[in-house]
């Protein structure tokens, strides 16, 4: 079951600071989405203002063609589900508990742990590779791990989309892979729209259906990875001199960056 | 630190839920502790009571004259005792869990001070004790919530704003008690020094009614509310995207504690230090990441039946000069537990 | 630089308000006949009222205040904690303490006599705040100092209410020293503490670049070369010094400590190297002027310093806190 997730002449601000003047977006359903852009561009802004969780000054983020915002915020929150940036977890919280706060929007006062709850956490917990430590302190693990608790929370919200502010930050390689990999085995596997902010750009292309390249506030350019990264669109919205190249393992577009002290005739030398 | 969990499911009724035996022990052991001391509470005075002689009472057997004057006079104290202790502690958990510090506390944020500056205003100008003092907390301890609530709003509300606003208020209030000291005759001082640190003596029905029919509300309202504090603890993004509405949350949920707060000081005087510590003590007594209320209101009675038992027995002083004295070596104790073994409280 | 003109401009406002401060009061003196009193040709009871009366209490006001600003500056660095006043280490409980003590035992009720007393009240409480803050695993850490604070400030609180509930003259004493007032006191007290609060001065202002690193994070500092525990015991110190002996002698206004820093802050930015010195100077304006408009509202009596700074300083800092994101540290 898909859910379209659309923003329309959505103005985002801070104050007085205004981050996004006017910007429309349509999420495509059932498909991976990355948003890519340099720090300060307005990315984990969109996101939060998608997740509802930033009030629009003008325009709307509609969900099924109805305003985020004018919905039950529970009723929402069994559709899109988020995960924010640098969570912080109570001490002594546990593993376990963290996960389970996940259903929350599925459970009421008497029932905290039906079937379905614990079904939606033990195959998160399976998920993230975390069924071991279920039982220890979140704020014992370390931050890689911390960072799979909190996704699985996220993940045991079963919701048809799935908001991640850079999920990736704090993970080793191997980690960072894993988590990538599992998020397509939710595209696939269970349909989920998925919406990331990435930082690393080769990930992004390896693992996104749709690219969305943000610079002050506006998307400059969306479509497949092959569309969106070329050089000359690297260097308008990082302000960074590349080639691209293709990944020899996946097949999509691996930009390789072009600073001082590495250039085509320094390595010549 | 984090204590075991029990997950249970039953068919019919539909209920399962998470169950936490030590913690459910903690609360039964310190219920039944509170209740202990509510008898022997009632056990002191002139009239000498022995302990089963006050329980006799209490199921309308014994003496006639017995129950006279366990029900006329010694019953208003203890159990004001027992629900100004219940009220500290459940509105202490809920403040320090909503503004996610350990060291918030009505004292400190300004709602007792309001409470005192009402009351020592009053005293100055003749309402001493009885409902007008009670009435008059109670005005001081609302007006000075909603004053901090209207100050810290700006398109929403968040914890650390309402503890800064309130430090200011409270700066002020307490500003104002001190000068109305100063300026008052000495035996309104001593009167205002009486109330102000806590107090339990002169406690009659009149008191005790309102604050009883306040906390049967408010309780049950409280625990029902309470299923939003799971996700508040995790900080407002993620509890909005778990379908919490953080604003309304927030507003509520201070809604009740303010009002717990209010009622108890309006029947005792703000006593010393059982806000603060009660959901401490209770925190790690039970081994749970973030004060339990039921935990904590229990730990707030038998904080304050205690120390006015003390209080009446060995020193002849108020129920709030002991809380503090012993409440803090105690909350002490507890940090220098949890340093020891390393995870610094 | 502006924020040097800014400094220079904030001490001259202090002198000013010094020079009204002479000649403010339950009878003005036109500043001409102040300057000359100063100068040694002014008459008789004008020089007994300057002399005798408003210049201890000016230089008393000058004291306080740039003991209290200095001191809360430092304890909000140190303590990391927006809300760190100089009261958070237990001092004005301490003082209290000693004063209703000092009435007590030996039934003195003169400033002179618990003087003493409260500074010792004060020294003594924030060393075993300090202690027990810094037992255990990572030493001396804002949060643990802070509860350690809490928990003996209460337990001061109650044992002094206790004492003035017992004792009368104990009460009285105690709800005056509590009132926060510069009145009434004569050169002898200022003298008392200066020595204490240069110390105070000179520790803290000699912290300054160790408080820029520690603002960084103790690991950020260790790598700079920065001890931290040497760094809080110093500042500890130096706080201790200074508010015990600004509380000691005018009784609990500590929350000037709490409201200059912030304000310091919005003009010099976090360098600690302007943000001491400015809060030195702005704290004392603030008591100054609390104290000239204490005296000018209430004629022909006066109302405390403590006061007017809290009706003042207060809805001020509600106002900071509203406009403005204050500073995590």
């Amino acid at each position: 079951m898909t859910v379209e997730l659309r923003a329309a002449g959505l103005r985002l601000a801070y104050g007085d600071r205004v981050v996004v003047p006017d910007l429309s977006l349509l999420v495509p359903p059932g498909r991976i989405s990355v948003i890519v852009g340099a720090n300060a561009c307005g990315k984990s802004t969109l996101l939060r203002a998608l997740a509802r969780l930033l009030a629009p000054r003008s325009g709307q983020v509609l969900l099924d063609g109805r305003s985020v915002h004018a919905l039950p915020t529970r009723a929402v929150a069994r559709e899109l589900g988020l995960l924010p940036q640098a969570p912080v977890a109570p001490d002594g919280l546990t593993v376990l508990d963290l996960v389970t706060r996940g259903r929350s929007p599925h459970q009421s006062w008497w029932r905290q742990w039906s079937s379905a709850d614990e079904q939606a956490v033990t195959s998160a917990l399976r998920a993230t590779d975390l069924a071991d430590l279920a039982d220890r302190p979140v704020d014992e693990l370390s931050g890689g791990q911390r960072q799979r608790a909190w996704l699985a929370m996220a993940i045991a919200q079963q919701t048809p989309v799935l908001l991640l502010d850079e999920p990736t930050t704090f993970l080793d390689l191997a980690h960072q892979i894993d988590v990538l990999d599992l998020v397509v085995d939710l595209n696939r596997d269970e349909d989920r729209t998925i919406v990331m902010v990435l930082h690393d750009l080769n990930q992004a292309c390896r693992y996104a259906d749709h690219v969305i390249a943000m610079k002050s506030g506006e998307i400059v350019a969306q479509g497949g990875p092959a569309e969106v990264v070329t050089p000359a669109t690297v260097e308008d919205v990082f302000d960074l001199t590349c080639q691209v190249t293709t990944d020899p393992v996946s097949g999509t577009p691996l930009v390789i960056p072009i600073g001082r002290h590495h250039s085509t005739e320094s390595v010549a030398r | 630190m984090t204590a075991a969990a029990v997950r249970f499911r039953l068919a019919a009724p539909p209920v399962s839920g998470v169950l936490r035996p030590r913690l459910l022990a903690v609360c039964l052991g310190l219920g039944l502790l509170a209740f202990v001391l509510f008898c022997l509470g009632m056990t002191v005075g002139d009239y000498p009571l022995s302990v089963g002689r006050v329980l006799a009472a209490l199921v309308s057997r014994g003496d006639y004259y017995d129950q006279v004057v366990v029900y006329d006079w010694r019953m208003p104290r203890a159990l004001a005792g027992l629900l100004v202790g219940f009220a500290f502690g459940m509105s202490g958990a809920l403040f320090q869990t909503i503004t996610r510090n350990p060291l918030a506390a009505p004292d400190v944020i300004g709602i007792s001070a309001g409470a005192a500056v009402a009351v020592v205003g009053g005293i100055v100008l003749g309402i001493g004790s009885g409902v007008g003092t009670q009435t008059l907390g109670l005005a001081g301890a609302v007006l000075a919530a909603v004053v901090i609530y209207v100050l810290a709003w700006r398109r929403g509300t968040t914890g650390y704003r309402i503890i800064l606003v309130g430090i200011g208020v409270s700066w002020m209030c307490t500003s104002a008690t001190a000068y109305l000291l100063a300026r008052a005759k000495l035996h309104e001082a001593q009167q205002a020094v009486g109330w102000l640190v806590g107090n339990l003596n002169d406690v009659t029905w009149s008191q005790t009614t309102p604050l009883l029919l306040a906390l049967a509300v408010l309780v049950p309202v409280t625990l029902v509310l309470s299923g939003w504090l799971r996700t508040l603890q995790l900080g407002d993004d993620v509890a909005a995207g778990l379908g919490t509405p953080v604003q309304r949350a927030r507003f509520l949920l201070l809604l009740a504690a303010v009002g717990l707060v209010a009622f108890g000081t309006a029947a005792a005087g703000p006593v010393a230090f059982v806000a603060l510590a009660a959901p401490q003590i209770a925190r790690r007594l039970a081994g749970v990441p973030a004060p339990p209320l039921v935990a904590s209101a229990c730990t707030g009675a038998v904080v304050v039946l205690g120390a006015d038992l003390l209080a009446r027995l060995v020193v002849g002083l108020p129920v709030g000069v002991i809380t503090g004295v012993l409440g803090a070596p105690f909350l002490l104790w507890l940090l220098a537990r949890a340093n020891r073994a390393g995870s610094g409280g | 630089m502006r924020t040097r003109l800014l400094l220079i401009a904030s001490v001259c406002v202090l002198f000013v308000l010094c020079l009204l401060s002479l000649a403010f009061g339950t009878r003005a003196v036109p500043l001409g006949d102040v300057l000359a009193v100063l100068t040694g040709h002014g008459s008789p009871d004008l020089e007994a009222l300057v002399w005798g009366g408003r210049l201890p209490r000016t230089l008393l006001g000058l004291l306080v205040g740039a003991a209290l600003g200095l001191a809360g500056a430092v304890m909000q660095s140190l303590t990391r904690n927006p809300l760190g006043d100089p009261g958070l280490l237990g001092i004005s409980a301490g003082a209290a303490f000693g004063v209703v003590v000092a009435v007590a035992t030996t039934g003195v009720a003169s400033l002179y006599g618990h003087l003493g007393f409260a500074f010792a009240g004060a020294l003594a409480a924030s060393v075993v705040v300090y202690l027990l803050g810094s037992a255990g695993r990572g030493g001396a850490t804002p949060v643990k100092l802070a509860l350690a604070g809490v928990a003996i400030t209460a337990l001061l609180t109650s044992l002094t209410s206790g004492i003035a509930l017992v004792d009368p003259v104990a009460l009285n004493r105690y709800r005056f020293w509590a009132a926060g007032s510069l009145a009434g006191q004569d050169a002898g007290v200022a003298l008392r503490v200066l020595p204490f609060v240069l110390a105070g001065v000179v520790l803290a202002l000699a912290l300054a670049p160790a408080l820029n690193s520690m603002a960084l994070g103790d690991d950020v500092a260790t790598a700079l070369g920065r001890r931290a525990g040497l760094v809080r015991l110093q500042g500890a110190v130096a706080i201790t010094l200074l508010t015990g002996s600004a509380v000691a002698v005018v009784g609990p206004i500590v929350f000037v400590g709490l409201v200059v820093p912030h304000v310091a802050r919005a003009i010099t930015g976090p360098d600690h190297r302007w943000l001491l010195p400015f809060s030195m100077v702005l704290a004392p304006i603030l008591v100054l002027a609390a104290d000239i408009a204490g005296r000018l509202i209430a004629r022909p009596g006066e109302t405390e310093v403590g006061i007017v700074v809290a009706f003042t300083g207060a809805p001020f800092f509600i106002a900071l806190v509203r406009r403005r994101r204050l500073a995590e540290l």
